[in-house]
Protein backbone atom coordinates (compact mmCIF):
# COMPACT_ATOMS: atom_id res chain seq x y z
CA UNK A 1 0.00 0.00 0.00
CA UNK A 2 3.10 2.08 1.06
CA UNK A 3 4.96 1.68 -2.12
CA UNK A 4 1.90 2.54 -4.19
CA UNK A 5 1.02 5.68 -2.50
CA UNK A 6 5.04 6.65 -3.29
CA UNK A 7 4.09 5.52 -7.65
CA UNK A 8 0.78 7.50 -7.59
CA UNK A 9 2.81 10.84 -5.87
CA UNK A 10 5.46 10.78 -8.23
CA UNK A 11 3.32 10.16 -11.27
CA UNK A 12 1.07 13.38 -9.81
CA UNK A 13 3.84 15.31 -9.11
CA UNK A 14 5.35 14.36 -12.66
CA UNK A 15 1.96 15.66 -14.05
CA UNK A 16 2.33 19.03 -11.96
CA UNK A 17 6.04 19.39 -13.30
CA UNK A 18 4.61 20.09 -17.01
CA UNK A 19 2.45 22.58 -16.07
CA UNK A 20 5.63 24.54 -14.65
CA UNK A 21 8.23 23.12 -17.30
CA UNK A 22 5.76 23.33 -20.23
CA UNK A 23 3.36 26.61 -19.14
CA UNK A 24 2.60 27.01 -23.01
CA UNK A 25 0.68 23.68 -23.44
CA UNK A 26 -1.51 24.23 -19.88
CA UNK A 27 -1.74 28.69 -21.08
CA UNK A 28 -4.85 27.63 -23.21
CA UNK A 29 -6.74 25.19 -21.11
CA UNK A 30 -6.91 27.39 -17.55
CA UNK A 31 -7.79 30.27 -19.89
CA UNK A 32 -10.89 28.88 -22.03
CA UNK A 33 -13.03 28.07 -19.42
CA UNK A 34 -12.66 31.78 -18.36
CA UNK A 35 -13.26 33.18 -21.85
CA UNK A 36 -16.11 31.10 -21.87
CA UNK A 37 -17.46 32.21 -18.56
CA UNK A 38 -16.86 35.96 -19.91
CA UNK A 39 -18.14 35.90 -22.99
CA UNK A 40 -21.27 33.35 -22.38
CA UNK A 41 -22.48 35.97 -19.55
CA UNK A 42 -21.43 39.08 -21.79
CA UNK A 43 -23.30 37.64 -24.81
CA UNK A 44 -26.07 35.73 -23.35
CA UNK A 45 -26.59 37.88 -20.33
CA UNK A 46 -30.21 39.46 -20.55
CA UNK A 47 -30.96 35.79 -20.78
CA UNK A 48 -31.69 35.95 -17.01
CA UNK A 49 -34.65 38.47 -17.81
CA UNK A 50 -36.76 35.26 -18.64
CA UNK A 51 -36.97 34.69 -15.37
CA UNK A 52 -36.09 31.54 -13.54
CA UNK A 53 -32.54 31.51 -12.98
CA UNK A 54 -32.32 32.35 -9.45
CA UNK A 55 -29.39 35.28 -10.53
CA UNK A 56 -27.75 37.15 -13.02
CA UNK A 57 -26.33 34.99 -16.00
CA UNK A 58 -23.02 35.56 -15.06
CA UNK A 59 -23.29 33.71 -11.31
CA UNK A 60 -25.74 31.44 -13.42
CA UNK A 61 -22.82 30.51 -15.65
CA UNK A 62 -19.90 30.14 -13.32
CA UNK A 63 -20.42 26.84 -12.64
CA UNK A 64 -20.65 25.91 -15.94
CA UNK A 65 -17.10 27.19 -15.98
CA UNK A 66 -15.43 25.85 -13.40
CA UNK A 67 -17.16 22.14 -14.93
CA UNK A 68 -15.60 22.77 -18.34
CA UNK A 69 -12.41 23.87 -16.70
CA UNK A 70 -12.62 20.02 -14.94
CA UNK A 71 -13.32 18.75 -18.47
CA UNK A 72 -10.46 20.13 -20.17
CA UNK A 73 -8.24 18.95 -17.80
CA UNK A 74 -9.52 14.97 -17.90
CA UNK A 75 -9.27 15.56 -21.78
CA UNK A 76 -5.52 16.96 -21.57
CA UNK A 77 -4.81 13.87 -18.85
CA UNK A 78 -6.02 11.52 -22.01
CA UNK A 79 -3.98 13.55 -24.47
CA UNK A 80 -0.87 13.78 -22.36
CA UNK A 81 -0.65 9.41 -21.92
CA UNK A 82 -1.52 8.74 -25.11
CA UNK A 83 1.71 11.58 -26.40
CA UNK A 84 3.39 9.27 -23.62
CA UNK A 85 2.53 6.54 -25.59
CA UNK A 86 3.88 7.55 -28.96
CA UNK A 87 7.19 8.67 -27.46
CA UNK A 88 7.47 5.05 -25.81
CA UNK A 89 7.49 6.33 -22.15
CA UNK A 90 4.79 4.71 -21.27
CA UNK A 91 5.61 1.23 -22.04
CA UNK A 92 8.73 2.03 -19.83
CA UNK A 93 6.24 3.23 -17.05
CA UNK A 94 4.66 -0.50 -17.61
CA UNK A 95 8.09 -2.26 -16.61
CA UNK A 96 7.95 -0.78 -12.98
CA UNK A 97 6.92 -3.12 -10.64
CA UNK A 98 3.37 -1.53 -9.44
CA UNK A 99 -0.29 -2.69 -10.48
CA UNK A 100 -1.44 -1.50 -13.20
CA UNK A 101 -4.12 -0.03 -11.35
CA UNK A 102 -1.38 1.72 -9.11
CA UNK A 103 -0.22 3.47 -12.50
CA UNK A 104 -3.42 4.67 -13.61
CA UNK A 105 -4.60 5.62 -9.81
CA UNK A 106 -1.83 7.87 -10.74
CA UNK A 107 -2.70 9.22 -13.83
CA UNK A 108 -6.18 10.16 -12.87
CA UNK A 109 -5.46 11.79 -9.69
CA UNK A 110 -3.13 14.16 -11.37
CA UNK A 111 -5.67 15.20 -13.38
CA UNK A 112 -8.09 16.07 -9.95
CA UNK A 113 -4.92 18.39 -8.48
CA UNK A 114 -4.78 19.89 -12.16
CA UNK A 115 -8.44 21.06 -12.30
CA UNK A 116 -7.94 23.55 -9.65
CA UNK A 117 -6.07 25.64 -11.63
CA UNK A 118 -8.44 26.81 -14.15
CA UNK A 119 -11.27 26.33 -11.51
CA UNK A 120 -9.25 28.73 -9.16
CA UNK A 121 -7.94 31.48 -11.98
CA UNK A 122 -12.17 31.67 -13.17
CA UNK A 123 -13.22 32.07 -9.43
CA UNK A 124 -10.36 34.83 -9.01
CA UNK A 125 -11.91 36.54 -11.95
CA UNK A 126 -15.34 35.70 -11.54
CA UNK A 127 -14.91 37.20 -8.14
CA UNK A 128 -13.33 40.46 -9.52
CA UNK A 129 -16.14 41.07 -11.64
CA UNK A 130 -18.83 41.05 -8.90
CA UNK A 131 -19.93 37.43 -8.30
CA UNK A 132 -20.49 36.76 -4.48
CA UNK A 133 -18.06 34.69 -2.76
CA UNK A 134 -19.86 31.53 -1.65
CA UNK A 135 -19.71 30.05 1.87
CA UNK A 136 -16.72 27.98 2.42
CA UNK A 137 -18.85 25.32 2.60
CA UNK A 138 -19.81 25.29 -0.89
CA UNK A 139 -16.80 26.20 -2.11
CA UNK A 140 -15.56 23.37 -0.81
CA UNK A 141 -18.51 21.06 -1.99
CA UNK A 142 -17.66 22.71 -5.42
CA UNK A 143 -14.27 21.85 -5.03
CA UNK A 144 -14.25 18.24 -4.64
CA UNK A 145 -17.20 17.85 -7.28
CA UNK A 146 -14.39 19.60 -9.87
CA UNK A 147 -11.86 17.35 -9.49
CA UNK A 148 -14.12 14.45 -8.83
CA UNK A 149 -15.58 15.51 -12.81
CA UNK A 150 -11.72 15.81 -13.38
CA UNK A 151 -10.99 12.48 -12.21
CA UNK A 152 -13.92 11.00 -14.47
CA UNK A 153 -13.21 12.69 -17.38
CA UNK A 154 -9.70 11.44 -17.29
CA UNK A 155 -10.92 8.12 -16.82
CA UNK A 156 -12.87 8.72 -20.19
CA UNK A 157 -9.95 9.88 -22.42
CA UNK A 158 -7.62 7.94 -20.79
CA UNK A 159 -9.66 4.75 -22.20
CA UNK A 160 -9.86 6.42 -25.35
CA UNK A 161 -5.81 7.29 -25.14
CA UNK A 162 -5.01 3.40 -24.81
CA UNK A 163 -7.56 2.25 -27.11
CA UNK A 164 -6.52 4.68 -30.35
CA UNK A 165 -2.71 4.96 -28.82
CA UNK A 166 -2.45 8.42 -31.02
CA UNK A 167 -2.97 12.58 -29.85
CA UNK A 168 -5.17 12.23 -32.98
CA UNK A 169 -7.85 11.19 -30.62
CA UNK A 170 -7.57 14.44 -28.99
CA UNK A 171 -10.64 15.98 -30.36
CA UNK A 172 -13.16 12.59 -29.14
CA UNK A 173 -11.67 13.66 -25.88
CA UNK A 174 -12.49 17.47 -25.58
CA UNK A 175 -15.90 16.69 -27.60
CA UNK A 176 -16.65 14.15 -25.13
CA UNK A 177 -16.31 16.91 -21.93
CA UNK A 178 -18.35 19.15 -24.05
CA UNK A 179 -21.35 17.21 -24.71
CA UNK A 180 -21.23 15.93 -21.19
CA UNK A 181 -20.86 19.28 -19.17
CA UNK A 182 -22.91 21.62 -21.88
CA UNK A 183 -25.91 18.86 -22.56
CA UNK A 184 -26.89 19.67 -19.25
CA UNK A 185 -28.58 22.90 -17.29
CA UNK A 186 -26.10 25.17 -18.14
CA UNK A 187 -27.74 27.67 -20.02
CA UNK A 188 -31.06 27.89 -18.17
CA UNK A 189 -33.04 26.32 -15.89
CA UNK A 190 -34.79 23.34 -16.78
CA UNK A 191 -38.25 24.67 -17.29
CA UNK A 192 -37.17 26.90 -20.14
CA UNK A 193 -34.86 23.99 -21.91
CA UNK A 194 -36.71 22.76 -25.35
CA UNK A 195 -38.22 18.96 -24.61
CA UNK A 196 -34.69 17.25 -26.69
CA UNK A 197 -32.42 19.31 -24.62
CA UNK A 198 -34.74 18.55 -20.91
CA UNK A 199 -35.03 14.92 -21.91
CA UNK A 200 -30.94 14.99 -22.24
CA UNK A 201 -30.33 16.80 -19.41
CA UNK A 202 -32.21 14.26 -17.37
CA UNK A 203 -30.45 11.76 -18.35
CA UNK A 204 -26.89 13.21 -18.40
CA UNK A 205 -25.23 12.55 -14.56
CA UNK A 206 -23.51 15.78 -15.02
CA UNK A 207 -26.67 17.79 -14.53
CA UNK A 208 -26.46 16.68 -11.30
CA UNK A 209 -23.34 17.50 -10.83
CA UNK A 210 -23.61 21.26 -11.70
CA UNK A 211 -26.22 21.57 -9.61
CA UNK A 212 -24.25 20.37 -6.99
CA UNK A 213 -21.39 23.39 -7.82
CA UNK A 214 -24.65 25.76 -8.94
CA UNK A 215 -25.93 25.54 -4.79
CA UNK A 216 -22.57 27.20 -3.67
CA UNK A 217 -23.43 30.27 -6.02
CA UNK A 218 -27.12 30.38 -6.05
CA UNK A 219 -29.50 29.45 -3.34
CA UNK A 220 -27.30 27.87 -0.63
CA UNK A 221 -26.33 24.49 -0.07
CA UNK A 222 -29.02 21.59 0.60
CA UNK A 223 -28.62 18.03 0.99
CA UNK A 224 -31.26 17.41 -1.89
CA UNK A 225 -28.69 18.97 -4.16
CA UNK A 226 -25.16 17.77 -2.46
CA UNK A 227 -26.34 14.12 -2.28
CA UNK A 228 -27.10 13.16 -5.97
CA UNK A 229 -24.43 15.26 -6.82
CA UNK A 230 -21.50 13.12 -5.30
CA UNK A 231 -23.66 9.95 -6.14
CA UNK A 232 -23.46 10.59 -9.78
CA UNK A 233 -19.95 11.48 -9.98
CA UNK A 234 -19.24 8.10 -7.83
CA UNK A 235 -21.39 6.13 -10.77
CA UNK A 236 -19.53 8.00 -13.28
CA UNK A 237 -16.02 7.01 -11.85
CA UNK A 238 -16.69 3.65 -11.35
CA UNK A 239 -18.24 2.74 -14.68
CA UNK A 240 -15.52 5.23 -16.52
CA UNK A 241 -12.57 3.90 -14.22
CA UNK A 242 -13.46 0.39 -14.37
CA UNK A 243 -13.40 0.91 -18.63
CA UNK A 244 -10.27 2.74 -18.12
CA UNK A 245 -8.30 -0.19 -15.70
CA UNK A 246 -9.85 -2.92 -18.48
CA UNK A 247 -8.23 -0.76 -20.99
CA UNK A 248 -5.31 -0.86 -18.86
CA UNK A 249 -5.17 -4.52 -18.55
CA UNK A 250 -5.25 -5.25 -21.90
CA UNK A 251 -2.90 -2.91 -23.27
CA UNK A 252 0.27 -4.65 -24.53
CA UNK A 253 -1.05 -8.25 -23.59
CA UNK B 1 8.67 30.05 -67.11
CA UNK B 2 5.98 33.00 -65.20
CA UNK B 3 2.97 34.64 -66.88
CA UNK B 4 -0.21 35.03 -65.10
CA UNK B 5 -1.38 31.05 -66.81
CA UNK B 6 1.94 29.79 -64.66
CA UNK B 7 1.21 31.07 -61.60
CA UNK B 8 -2.84 30.24 -61.80
CA UNK B 9 -1.20 26.79 -62.77
CA UNK B 10 0.87 26.49 -59.64
CA UNK B 11 -2.13 28.04 -57.47
CA UNK B 12 -4.47 25.30 -58.36
CA UNK B 13 -1.67 22.72 -58.30
CA UNK B 14 -1.11 23.66 -54.45
CA UNK B 15 -4.37 24.06 -53.66
CA UNK B 16 -5.38 20.56 -54.84
CA UNK B 17 -2.80 19.04 -52.65
CA UNK B 18 -4.15 21.38 -49.68
CA UNK B 19 -7.78 19.94 -50.26
CA UNK B 20 -6.51 16.24 -51.16
CA UNK B 21 -4.62 16.31 -47.74
CA UNK B 22 -7.51 17.47 -45.76
CA UNK B 23 -9.16 14.95 -47.04
CA UNK B 24 -7.07 12.12 -46.31
CA UNK B 25 -7.00 13.50 -42.68
CA UNK B 26 -10.63 14.09 -41.62
CA UNK B 27 -9.53 14.32 -37.84
CA UNK B 28 -8.45 18.29 -39.27
CA UNK B 29 -11.47 18.23 -40.69
CA UNK B 30 -13.77 17.07 -38.17
CA UNK B 31 -13.35 19.99 -35.65
CA UNK B 32 -14.97 22.49 -38.18
CA UNK B 33 -18.12 21.21 -38.02
CA UNK B 34 -18.52 19.13 -35.14
CA UNK B 35 -17.93 21.88 -32.22
CA UNK B 36 -19.97 24.72 -33.89
CA UNK B 37 -22.87 22.26 -34.66
CA UNK B 38 -22.42 20.84 -30.41
CA UNK B 39 -22.96 24.70 -29.78
CA UNK B 40 -25.17 25.24 -32.15
CA UNK B 41 -27.79 22.73 -30.19
CA UNK B 42 -26.50 24.05 -27.29
CA UNK B 43 -27.31 27.60 -27.53
CA UNK B 44 -30.55 26.72 -29.35
CA UNK B 45 -31.69 24.04 -26.89
CA UNK B 46 -30.92 26.55 -23.96
CA UNK B 47 -31.77 29.46 -25.07
CA UNK B 48 -34.62 29.63 -27.79
CA UNK B 49 -37.05 31.35 -25.15
CA UNK B 50 -34.86 34.24 -25.76
CA UNK B 51 -36.56 35.09 -29.05
CA UNK B 52 -38.97 36.42 -26.55
CA UNK B 53 -36.94 38.70 -25.10
CA UNK B 54 -37.93 42.91 -25.99
CA UNK B 55 -35.66 44.04 -28.59
CA UNK B 56 -35.02 40.85 -29.97
CA UNK B 57 -35.84 40.57 -34.11
CA UNK B 58 -38.35 38.82 -35.14
CA UNK B 59 -37.32 35.30 -36.02
CA UNK B 60 -39.26 32.46 -37.09
CA UNK B 61 -36.96 30.27 -34.40
CA UNK B 62 -33.75 30.92 -32.43
CA UNK B 63 -32.21 27.92 -35.00
CA UNK B 64 -32.69 30.54 -37.62
CA UNK B 65 -30.51 33.56 -36.20
CA UNK B 66 -28.25 30.91 -34.70
CA UNK B 67 -27.09 29.49 -38.26
CA UNK B 68 -25.24 32.45 -39.15
CA UNK B 69 -23.64 32.00 -35.88
CA UNK B 70 -22.75 28.43 -36.20
CA UNK B 71 -21.14 29.17 -39.83
CA UNK B 72 -18.79 32.00 -38.55
CA UNK B 73 -17.84 30.13 -35.64
CA UNK B 74 -16.65 27.09 -38.09
CA UNK B 75 -14.99 29.56 -40.43
CA UNK B 76 -13.07 30.85 -37.96
CA UNK B 77 -11.88 27.30 -36.57
CA UNK B 78 -11.29 26.60 -40.41
CA UNK B 79 -8.94 29.83 -40.51
CA UNK B 80 -7.19 28.05 -37.15
CA UNK B 81 -7.07 24.77 -38.99
CA UNK B 82 -5.21 26.47 -42.20
CA UNK B 83 -2.30 28.36 -39.77
CA UNK B 84 -2.08 24.67 -38.70
CA UNK B 85 -1.65 23.01 -42.14
CA UNK B 86 0.71 25.75 -43.15
CA UNK B 87 2.79 25.39 -39.85
CA UNK B 88 3.00 21.45 -40.34
CA UNK B 89 4.38 22.18 -43.51
CA UNK B 90 7.31 24.77 -42.60
CA UNK B 91 8.18 22.02 -39.30
CA UNK B 92 8.34 19.30 -41.80
CA UNK B 93 10.48 21.34 -44.05
CA UNK B 94 8.21 20.95 -47.60
CA UNK B 95 7.71 24.53 -47.15
CA UNK B 96 11.66 25.15 -47.70
CA UNK B 97 11.66 22.72 -50.26
CA UNK B 98 8.58 24.98 -52.53
CA UNK B 99 10.67 27.82 -51.68
CA UNK B 100 13.77 26.56 -53.50
CA UNK B 101 11.19 25.31 -56.34
CA UNK B 102 10.90 28.11 -58.97
CA UNK B 103 7.82 28.97 -58.38
CA UNK B 104 5.72 32.61 -57.68
CA UNK B 105 6.07 33.30 -54.18
CA UNK B 106 2.43 34.24 -54.21
CA UNK B 107 1.39 31.01 -55.00
CA UNK B 108 3.11 29.51 -51.53
CA UNK B 109 -0.14 31.82 -50.08
CA UNK B 110 -2.82 31.95 -52.91
CA UNK B 111 -3.05 28.35 -53.49
CA UNK B 112 -3.74 27.20 -49.21
CA UNK B 113 -6.18 30.43 -49.17
CA UNK B 114 -7.91 28.76 -52.49
CA UNK B 115 -8.38 25.51 -50.76
CA UNK B 116 -9.66 27.41 -47.67
CA UNK B 117 -12.05 29.16 -50.24
CA UNK B 118 -13.36 25.90 -50.94
CA UNK B 119 -13.79 23.91 -47.67
CA UNK B 120 -15.45 26.93 -46.87
CA UNK B 121 -18.57 26.62 -49.04
CA UNK B 122 -18.24 22.53 -47.88
CA UNK B 123 -18.28 24.20 -44.06
CA UNK B 124 -21.68 26.57 -45.28
CA UNK B 125 -23.52 23.77 -47.17
CA UNK B 126 -22.94 21.82 -44.34
CA UNK B 127 -24.92 24.55 -41.91
CA UNK B 128 -27.65 25.05 -44.44
CA UNK B 129 -28.36 21.58 -44.62
CA UNK B 130 -28.26 21.23 -40.70
CA UNK B 131 -30.38 24.16 -40.61
CA UNK B 132 -32.89 22.93 -43.09
CA UNK B 133 -33.25 19.36 -41.56
CA UNK B 134 -33.67 20.54 -38.02
CA UNK B 135 -36.47 23.62 -39.68
CA UNK B 136 -34.53 26.78 -40.42
CA UNK B 137 -35.61 28.09 -43.46
CA UNK B 138 -34.36 31.46 -45.68
CA UNK B 139 -35.77 33.67 -45.79
CA UNK B 140 -33.65 35.53 -48.56
CA UNK B 141 -34.40 32.59 -51.26
CA UNK B 142 -31.80 31.25 -53.84
CA UNK B 143 -30.66 35.11 -53.62
CA UNK B 144 -29.88 34.71 -49.78
CA UNK B 145 -28.37 31.64 -50.21
CA UNK B 146 -25.66 33.33 -52.55
CA UNK B 147 -25.52 36.03 -50.29
CA UNK B 148 -24.51 33.77 -47.41
CA UNK B 149 -22.09 31.78 -50.11
CA UNK B 150 -20.48 35.04 -51.03
CA UNK B 151 -20.22 36.65 -47.44
CA UNK B 152 -18.46 33.18 -46.02
CA UNK B 153 -16.40 32.30 -48.65
CA UNK B 154 -14.85 36.03 -48.39
CA UNK B 155 -14.51 35.67 -45.03
CA UNK B 156 -13.56 32.33 -44.88
CA UNK B 157 -10.35 33.33 -46.98
CA UNK B 158 -9.58 36.40 -44.81
CA UNK B 159 -9.45 33.80 -41.62
CA UNK B 160 -7.69 31.10 -43.43
CA UNK B 161 -4.94 34.04 -44.19
CA UNK B 162 -5.01 34.92 -40.61
CA UNK B 163 -4.11 31.87 -39.96
CA UNK B 164 -1.38 31.44 -42.79
CA UNK B 165 0.35 34.74 -41.57
CA UNK B 166 0.86 33.28 -37.60
CA UNK B 167 2.18 30.66 -39.00
CA UNK B 168 4.35 31.90 -41.07
CA UNK B 169 5.42 33.91 -38.14
CA UNK B 170 5.39 31.31 -35.30
CA UNK B 171 6.40 29.13 -37.96
CA UNK B 172 4.66 25.92 -34.75
CA UNK B 173 1.78 24.09 -35.03
CA UNK B 174 1.22 24.04 -31.61
CA UNK B 175 1.73 27.46 -31.51
CA UNK B 176 -1.23 28.30 -34.07
CA UNK B 177 -3.70 25.89 -31.89
CA UNK B 178 -2.73 28.16 -28.86
CA UNK B 179 -4.35 30.99 -30.17
CA UNK B 180 -7.92 28.96 -30.19
CA UNK B 181 -9.16 30.77 -27.19
CA UNK B 182 -8.81 33.59 -28.51
CA UNK B 183 -10.80 32.93 -31.53
CA UNK B 184 -13.54 32.58 -28.98
CA UNK B 185 -12.42 35.92 -27.90
CA UNK B 186 -13.10 37.53 -30.66
CA UNK B 187 -16.58 35.45 -31.19
CA UNK B 188 -17.36 36.30 -28.32
CA UNK B 189 -17.30 40.09 -28.78
CA UNK B 190 -19.49 40.55 -31.67
CA UNK B 191 -23.29 39.99 -32.50
CA UNK B 192 -22.45 36.43 -34.14
CA UNK B 193 -24.49 34.78 -31.39
CA UNK B 194 -26.92 37.37 -29.65
CA UNK B 195 -28.40 40.65 -31.21
CA UNK B 196 -26.09 43.66 -30.43
CA UNK B 197 -29.14 45.26 -28.69
CA UNK B 198 -29.00 42.81 -26.26
CA UNK B 199 -25.29 42.40 -25.29
CA UNK B 200 -23.83 43.70 -22.22
CA UNK B 201 -21.76 46.43 -21.69
CA UNK B 202 -18.70 46.31 -22.76
CA UNK B 203 -19.17 43.54 -25.43
CA UNK B 204 -21.88 45.99 -27.20
CA UNK B 205 -19.64 49.01 -27.28
CA UNK B 206 -16.87 46.19 -28.75
CA UNK B 207 -19.28 44.08 -31.07
CA UNK B 208 -19.52 47.56 -33.31
CA UNK B 209 -16.19 48.25 -34.33
CA UNK B 210 -15.81 44.37 -34.84
CA UNK B 211 -15.85 43.36 -38.33
CA UNK B 212 -17.18 39.47 -37.39
CA UNK B 213 -20.83 41.23 -36.51
CA UNK B 214 -20.95 42.71 -39.30
CA UNK B 215 -19.86 39.30 -41.36
CA UNK B 216 -22.38 37.03 -39.26
CA UNK B 217 -25.01 39.87 -39.49
CA UNK B 218 -24.99 39.86 -43.49
CA UNK B 219 -24.95 35.86 -43.63
CA UNK B 220 -27.96 36.30 -41.39
CA UNK B 221 -30.08 38.41 -42.44
CA UNK B 222 -30.94 36.50 -45.24
CA UNK B 223 -31.57 33.69 -43.34
CA UNK B 224 -34.13 35.66 -40.88
CA UNK B 225 -35.47 38.58 -43.03
CA UNK B 226 -34.42 38.49 -47.09
CA UNK B 227 -31.58 39.87 -49.15
CA UNK B 228 -31.09 43.85 -48.38
CA UNK B 229 -28.51 45.79 -49.76
CA UNK B 230 -27.12 47.58 -46.35
CA UNK B 231 -26.52 44.36 -44.22
CA UNK B 232 -25.17 42.41 -47.34
CA UNK B 233 -23.01 45.38 -48.04
CA UNK B 234 -21.72 45.92 -44.87
CA UNK B 235 -20.69 42.01 -44.57
CA UNK B 236 -19.53 41.89 -47.58
CA UNK B 237 -17.02 45.02 -47.18
CA UNK B 238 -16.39 43.64 -43.81
CA UNK B 239 -15.23 40.32 -45.08
CA UNK B 240 -12.99 41.88 -47.74
CA UNK B 241 -11.20 44.45 -45.01
CA UNK B 242 -10.36 40.79 -42.99
CA UNK B 243 -8.90 39.57 -46.40
CA UNK B 244 -6.92 42.77 -47.04
CA UNK B 245 -5.73 43.43 -43.78
CA UNK B 246 -4.99 39.54 -43.33
CA UNK B 247 -3.36 39.18 -46.67
CA UNK B 248 -1.09 41.91 -46.24
CA UNK B 249 -0.11 40.49 -43.00
CA UNK B 250 -0.21 37.15 -44.37
CA UNK B 251 2.09 38.57 -47.49
CA UNK B 252 4.75 40.51 -44.81
CA UNK B 253 5.12 37.25 -42.84
CA UNK B 254 6.13 35.13 -46.32
CA UNK B 255 8.89 37.91 -47.05
CA UNK B 256 10.24 37.67 -43.35
CA UNK B 257 9.98 33.77 -43.87
CA UNK B 258 11.91 34.39 -46.95
CA UNK B 259 14.71 36.25 -45.62
CA UNK B 260 14.95 34.11 -42.79
CA UNK B 261 15.29 31.14 -45.40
Amino acid sequence: MRQSLIVVRALVRRALNEISRVPGAAIPGVLAPTIFMLGLSSVFGKASGLGGYGADFRTFIVPVGLLQGAGFTGAATGVNLARDIEQGWFDRLLLCPAPRTTLLTGVVASAGLRALLPSTFLLIVAFSIGVDVPTITGLLIAAVLVMGLACAMACFSVTLALRFRTQQAAPLMQIASFVGVLFTTSYAPKPLLTDWLRTVSDINPVTHVLEGVRQAFIGGVAWEHTWPAFLSLAGMITVLGWFAARGLRRYGV
Amino acid sequence: MGGPSFTARVVWALARRSIRGSLRRPQFLAPLVIFPSMFLAVNVGGLTRTTSLPGFPAVDGFLDFQLAAAITQSLLIGGVATGIATALEIEGGFFDRLVASPIPRTALVLGRLIATAVTSAGQITYFLIIGLIFGASVKGGIAGVAVVYLIGIIAGVGFGAIGQAIALRAKSASTVQGIFPLVLVVLFASSAFFPRELLSSPVDVVAKYNPLSYISDGMRNPIIDGVGSTSVLEGVASALLVVAAAGGVAVLALRGRLRDA
